[in-house]
């Protein structure tokens, strides 16, 4: 109980300190220092899981098991790197004048809320507050996104806004359904949305009343994960807020939405005996894939078109948890991990990309590795991995699900290849000249921090040349539970 | 005595789903603020009385929530804003309001279909209210997609929360306590954001029209 209290309490400490101080010129390092601590908080936390096993404390409300627990570890260092990216970068943006020291109070507090509302999310054991937490995270995204108060942010946080809006509160709905499946299960006292006891009594709980539930809570929670036909908030999201905040959205914020689907498609799966659950996963997995590629040819904003490959990346993840099985399961958690770590280092490089060419319209950004060879290696190296280049992490995930997907569901193999494909075509396309070739961009008042870059990419680049055993175990041990 | 208080029960569903209807043709927003309002009061009610007939004290709590929430704050704020907005006689032009309300109808009557299973089974006193919770889910989410001005908007919104309390009270008795106050923090910590981007659109577009905000296409 300790520990998760400092990993919830360290964030939400930090928003109330950085919303008195948040506009000092201090506060930035604060802001990192929050970060490290919950970062350093959660290390123990999950050192505690690996030694001890499964947690259930604080009166049954929260819950860590393997599957949370590297998705809180992974949070927490994604949102420490992003935190230490941002210090030289939004004092960038404050130079050129985006940003004022009200604004700022409001993005570092805004930050380190966000924070707290996914591990609130990802720790709790109450279907309910699970709810709560998305919506909550929803709120202080749209605050982050809409920060520069330009036309263009309004637009995208209304749009956000109202279309997540709308999605989570189906995803309430679903919720409501659920607990009225488990409430006849379980009765009123018996904490009928605790994910642990839903677990064990899964089997019990009413089919008609699971199938329209999941349905509800997959179009809710889908939306939140950007899955077509529901995404269209997530490229102007990404597009218009500041780059930090477009990193943890893709690296993190998708992620735990995800979490939350698969928390209720175990619960499915469980209750319904059959395999819808994963049927509607693949199918709009696979769709999001195309559509997603084909997209991405067509854009014209760098923001944009990484945020379509999140898109891209998050229909496989949600192919691959729709195959199930321990292999399939396997190879969506990795990828949730690579994708994480390696596509928050391509917007930490497209961030000061962007600060560089004073746009963020691809064909005024040329010539990075003349002014800039680490940003633009940074960049070159980090679309040569979300595009599944072997040595790196995502080739290896990518890989074991193609495999997978061979065997299992052997339709979906060509038209995964075939929009990878023209993912591949499109991203390199664009990114080839905005690296090399003449100049046009300028030197940045203060040395950008791209050691967040590296790491990252050198992780993702460990992850795909050998997954510590450790790491192993617990993915394992996590796919097991996902079934499938 | 229990046939009586079913009826009660029957009878609010059957003014909240009403009164979703009458928000979708309204063309006025301070009369749309006041049909909101109603809605909120007679969801108060229709909970008040579950938790009577059901001895469930935790629904006195919620119905107390709901009328300090949906009754009471929230409107009190949606006044303030149209009144420093400058658009409290504000007119929307709607087209075509006789198609919409029989898309409505279809809408109601999908509803129905999709929860008939579900009503069969519950246990609860008014099961068959479920159908018309997830109807007014329906139509708030209809009033959202041809409402062209924020506030209207916004207030679809707040609507189809009203539709989710009602169908967590009429299928289960009320969400859990923790639930339903977080819940509740959401909605009000999220109207207040509203209220704030409201000002700032019109600033940024000196309207409040949403189809200003159509900019962000794909290409």
């Amino acid at each position: 109980m300790g520990t998760l209290l400092f990993v919830l309490g360290i964030p939400l400490v930090g928003s109330v300190v950085l919303a008195l101080i948040g506009h000092k010129a201090f506060a930035r390092d604060v802001n990192a220092g929050f970060s490290f601590a919950t970062f350093a908080a959660a290390c123990v936390l999950t050192a505690r899981i690996v030694s001890s096993g499964p947690l259930v404390v604080g009166d049954e409300e929260f819950f860590i098991d393997p599957l949370n627990v590297f998705l809180v570890t992974l949070t927490a260092f994604v949102g420490l790197t992003t935190a230490i990216f941002s210090r030289p970068y939004m004092r960038i943006e404050q130079d050129h004048g985006k940003m004022t020291p009200a604004r700022m109070r409001l993005y570092h507090s805004m930050y380190q809320l966000f924070s707290f509302t996914m591990l609130v999310a990802l720790t709790t054991n109450n279907m309910g507050i699970l709810w709560v937490a998305m919506e909550a995270a929803t709120l202080t995204t749209v605050l982050l996104v809409s920060v520069y108060r330009t036309a263009a942010s309004l637009e995208a946080a209304w749009k956000y806004f109202i279309l997540c809006g709308v999605g989570i509160a189906l995803a309430l709905f679903g919720t409501v359904l659920l607990y009225m499946a488990a409430e006849k299960v379980l009765g009123a006292e018996g904490g009928a949305l605790l994910w642990t006891h839903l677990d064990t009594v899964k089997t019990r709980l009413d089919p008609n009343i699971i199938t329209l539930a999941f349905a509800f809570l997959f179009i809710g929670y889908g939306t939140k994960v950007g899955l077509v036909p529901l995404h269209n908030w997530l490229p102007d999201a990404h597009a218009e807020g500041p780059t930090p905040v477009s990193a943890v959205l893709s690296g993190l914020l998708l992620n735990v939405a995800m979490y939350a689907l698969l928390r209720c498609k175990v619960l499915t799966d469980g209750a319904l005996n059959n395999a819808l659950a994963g049927q509607l996963l693949m199918g709009f997995g696979l769709a999001s894939v195309v559509v997603a590629a084909f997209f991405l040819s067509r854009q014209k904003d760098v923001k944009r078109m990484f945020a379509y490959s999140s898109i891209e990346h998050m229909g496989l993840i949600a192919f691959a948890f729709g195959l199930g099985g321990p292999i399939a399961n396997f190879a969506g958690l990795l990828h949730m991990t690579v994708h994480s770590l390696t596509k928050s280092a391509i917007f930490f490089a497209v961030g000061h990309a962007t600060q560089k060419a004073g746009t963020q319209v691809m064909s005024e950004i040329r010539g990075l590795i003349k002014v800039s060879p680490t940003v633009g290696w940074g960049m070159m190296l980090g679309s040569i991995a979300i595009l599944g280049m072997p040595p790196f992490g995502v080739f290896a995930s990518e890989f074991l699900i193609l495999t997978t997907a061979m065997r299992e569901q052997p339709w979906a193999t060509p038209i995964l290849l075939l929009a990878l494909g023209v993912a591949f075509a499109s991203v390199l396309g664009r990114v080839l000249p905005m690296v090399f070739g003449e100049t046009s961009v300028r030197r940045l008042p203060h040395s950008p921090s791209l050691l967040p870059v590296f790491v990252h990419l050198g992780l993702g680049l460990m992850l795909g040349l050998y997954v510590p055993p450790y790491l192993v175990g617990w993915y394992t041990q996590a796919a097991r539970m996902l079934g499938g | 005595m229990s046939l009586l208080v079913t009826q009660l029960i029957n009878l609010f569903a059957a003014v909240i789903l009403m009164l979703a209807f009458a928000m979708i043709s309204q063309r006025r927003i301070l009369s749309l603020i006041h049909l909101f309002t109603l809605q909120g009061a007679a969801l108060v009610a229709a909970t008040a009385v579950v938790g009577y007939v059901t001895h469930q004290p935790h629904l006195y709590l919620s119905a107390a929530l709901t009328l300090l929430l949906k009754v009471i704050l929230i409107p009190m704020m949606l006044h303030r804003i149209i009144k420093r907005l400058d658009v409290r006689w504000d007119v929307e032009a709607l087209i075509n309001v006789p198609t919409t309300m029989l898309f409505g109808i279809v809408l109601v009557i999908f509803a129905f279909n999709l929860a008939k299973p579900i009503s069969q089974l519950s246990s609860s006193i008014a099961g068959g209210t479920l159908g018309i919770a997830l109807a007014c889910v329906l139509l708030s989410l209809l009033m959202m997609i041809i409402r062209s001005k924020a506030v209207p908007q916004v207030i679809g919104f707040l609507s189809m929360e009203n539709g989710l309390f009602f169908a967590a009270t009429s299928a289960t008795y009320g969400m859990p306590m923790v639930v339903e106050l977080g819940i509740a923090l959401d909605v009000l910590v999220g109207i207040l954001i509203i209220g704030v981007f409201m000002f700032q659109i019109r600033e940024q577009f000196d309207s409040l029209d949403i189809r200003h905000l159509e900019k962000l296409k794909e290409n």
